[in-house]
């Protein structure tokens, strides 16, 4: 069937705004190509489409996008707290200058632009495929337009254990940028990396990245989306996991007008472990969808997803959640909980979780629960001395932090407390 | 140190009144014990006076050291040194005990103008109350009462006071849920906290308690007032012949 005007008629618009890359690979060409048409098909999200019901795409698909004005902040960058390998771009755009080299022991990176003109290069294999085999049962058009113009990103293949994290760093710098970026990722069997994203990245933002866990490998990501406060972006992971791997992504997000954060994971093997986490923060006109699906096609594998967000004066939490088990996906142990903290009356939390089970010897369970804060447990800490305001920010950072202890590295989980104490703080009456 | 006059009470949501005139004047240093059959509003009058919501005051009044009470938020009336150990002390999932009690502490230390402990100092002060309770290390650093046995949350809410060293401490049926050995240790707690500026109002169910913490005064509080008050021995009749004497003879 084919797509209504608007929805064709958005989608022409953007492969218009965004010029065809040129000089690549006919391997890359192809992925393009194919992305192209997809996107054709499907056409722009509208309000309409089931998964955009709760979140109005119109800021993700306005051409040319809506400005956002850059925060004028002294903090420092988030990660700061940690040695890692920096790779910066700036509205966008890759930065040699602020970025470190990067030569690293049992990691290889390369550019995606320099990738894409090769003719042999592992990343065929992933490159517009993971998004591809994840567009069914849903579509995920932003995701297919980056495969179709994205020019920009990382690519990194782990060979063993990496020492220190990969920093990604995203700078704002221009009010009117409109940036897409692609990274793509592959950690080879027995390899372990982290993996860092931070900043607010462009006035509008739309990012993938594409991630192969190979059995028995192992990443982490945490990623922390602010702070600027008009800023959009839509991002999409698609992960295929190997026998017995291990990836855990978490994500802060601190105000942006509007983020949806599309996670889309793949068992493939046996006995691997998925964690996905995100904490999030957001008044006045924030709007914060996490939509994830999880698909298990192995044999005892975990998944589990943990969903907090506080919200206040008007702010709208959204989350989409499925875990789909395929047949013959014994043992599958899967979990899903989404949380909405109303700070007042004027805000919102709408989630729409689902199974759906094709395997008889399986635990799965999900819950969620919306509400304000703990009345009881406030007069109890009152009680002691503290006062209304400390006492709603002490219980407020606890609810949160059963997203946070999602994150196996404790400078981390830390430095991600103390941002959401600094955001609490600021809005102290 | 205490001084409670005519307080009538109702619940704010519903045309139900559970204080009904209660009067009380507890001295500086000396223990109180309030006894009473259940629903009598005991817990309720413990709730007024550290200023849960929920409740109206319809009448009467109540002090600590000439300072109205009623008037204050719950964390100002902890800072002019009134405590409440809970009959059911609530758990709190994400804040640590030890996070919780120094931000307690130094919260009432500022709030009086005093100088806050440093983390060294807490971790000190802290350690050592714990230790004389029986409470160990690992039960300091886990959540706010999160999986704690029964007796175990009773004798965190001590430990609470014991950290803070209130002025006027109400325990709210501090014993029930305690084993002996429990019991003597909370009770030992209360003992070491004793002093001329000090007062406590013991309530309680069973004179057991009171072997430990000896009262100076016994009330017995029945739908919403004191009807009687005496000594020790009040509380031995209580354990002895129950309510039925005491009730038939102020009805
Ligand atoms: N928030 C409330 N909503 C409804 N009823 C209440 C509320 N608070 C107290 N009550 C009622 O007021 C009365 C007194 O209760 P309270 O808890 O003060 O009694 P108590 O003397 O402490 O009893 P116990 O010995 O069982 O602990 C009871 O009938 C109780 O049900
Ligand atoms: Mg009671």
């Amino acid at each position: 069937m084919a797509a209504p005007a608007v929805k064709t008629d958005g989608a022409e618009a953007f492969l218009s705004a965004f010029p065809e890359p040129s000089g690549e690979a006919s391997w890359a060409r192809e992925a393009r190509r194919r992305a192209v048409e997809r996107f054709r098909q499907q056409g722009v999200p509208v309000r309409r489409d089931e998964y955009w019901k709760y979140t109005d795409p119109t800021g993700l698909t306005v051409l040319p996008a809506r400005e956002a004005a850059v925060l004028d902040t002294d903090e420092a960058p988030v990660f700061d707290v940690l040695d890692s390998l920096k790779i910066v771009f700036v509205d966008g755009e890759f930065s040699a200058e602020l970025s470190d080299d990067f030569s690293l022991e049992n990691v290889e990176i390369e550019r995606l632009e320099d990738v894409l003109k090769l003719d042999i290069h592992w990343a065929r294999d992933l490159f517009g495929v993971l998004e591809g085999n994840g567009q069914t049962p849903v579509a995920r058009p932003l995701a297919v337009l980056n495969t179709a113009r994205a020019t920009d990103g990382v690519v990194i293949r782990v060979t063993g254990k990496v020492a220190k994290p990969i920093s990604l760093r995203y700078l704002h710098r221009s009010p009117s940028s409109d940036a897409q970026i692609r990274h793509l990722v592959k950690v080879e069997a027995g390899a372990e990396a982290t993996i860092l994203e931070a900043g607010p990245a462009a006035a509008r933002f739309n990012n993938v990245m594409e991630i192969e866990v190979a059995p028995t490998a192992s990443l982490h990501h945490v990623r922390a989306q602010g702070r600027d406060h008009e800023r959009q972006a839509v991002t999409g992971l698609f992960a295929r996991l190997g026998e017995e791997s291990t990836f855990k992504s978490f994500t802060l997000s601190v105000n942006g007008r509007m983020t949806r954060n599309e996670c889309v994971l793949e068992f493939t093997g046996d006995n691997a472990v998925a964690h996905v986490a995100g904490a999030c923060a957001g008044d006045d006109d924030f709007h914060h969808d996490d939509t994830v699906f999880i698909t298990h096609d192995g044999l005892n594998c975990e998944s589990r997803q943990v969903f907090k967000k506080v919200l206040r004066s008007g702010a709208t939490g959204v989350f989409q959640g499925k875990i789909l088990v395929k047949e013959g996906a014994q043992k599958t142990d899967g979990y899903q909980i989404s949380q909405g903290l109303l700070l007042d009356d004027d805000s919102n939390f709408l989630a729409k979780p689902e199974l759906e089970i094709y395997a008889d010897d399986v635990v799965c369970s999900h819950g969620s629960t919306c509400g304000a804060v703990d009345e009881t447990s406030l007069f109890y800490l009152r009680s002691r001395g503290i006062s209304r305001a400390a006492a709603e920010e002490l219980l407020v950072l606890a609810f949160l932090d059963e997203a946070i202890v999602e994150i196996e590295d404790d400078v981390l989980a830390d430095e991600i407390r103390d941002r959401l104490a600094g955001w609490l703080a600021r809005r102290r009456a | 140190m205490l001084e409670i006059k005519n307080l009538h009470v109702k619940l704010e949501e519903e045309d139900k009144q559970i204080l009904k005139g209660v009067d009380l004047k507890v001295e500086p240093g000396t223990v109180h014990a309030i006894m009473g059959p259940n629903g009598s509003g005991k817990s309720t009058l413990s709730y007024v006076l550290s200023g849960r919501e929920g409740y109206e005051v319809t009448d009467g009044e109540a002090s600590l050291e000439g300072e109205d009470l009623l008037d204050l938020e719950p964390e100002e009336r902890a800072a002019a040194g009134l405590f409440l150990a809970f009959q059911y002390p609530v758990e709190i999932p994400g804040v640590g005990n030890m996070t919780f009690l120094r931000t307690a502490a130094n919260a009432q230390r500022k709030a009086r103008g005093e100088a806050e402990l440093s983390a060294a100092e807490f971790l000190r002060l802290i350690r050592e109350r714990a230790k004389e309770l029986d409470i160990d290390a690992e039960m300091l650093k886990r959540p706010v009462n999160v999986g704690f046995s029964g007796g175990e949350k009773k004798r965190n809410e001590i430990l609470q006071m014991a950290v803070l060293e209130p002025k006027m401490c109400i325990l709210d049926e501090t014993d029930s849920g305690l084993d002996v050995d429990a019991m003597k240790l909370v009770a030992q707690g209360v003992n070491a906290l004793r002093a001329e500026d000090r007062s406590f109002l013991v309530i309680t169910h069973y004179q057991r308690l009171l072997d430990h913490i000896k009262p100076d005064v016994v009330h017995i509080m029945a739908n919403g007032r004191i009807v009687q008050s005496g000594g020790p021995e009040l509380a031995l009749e209580v354990e002895n012949n129950g309510y039925a004497d005491i009730l038939k003879s102020v009805a």
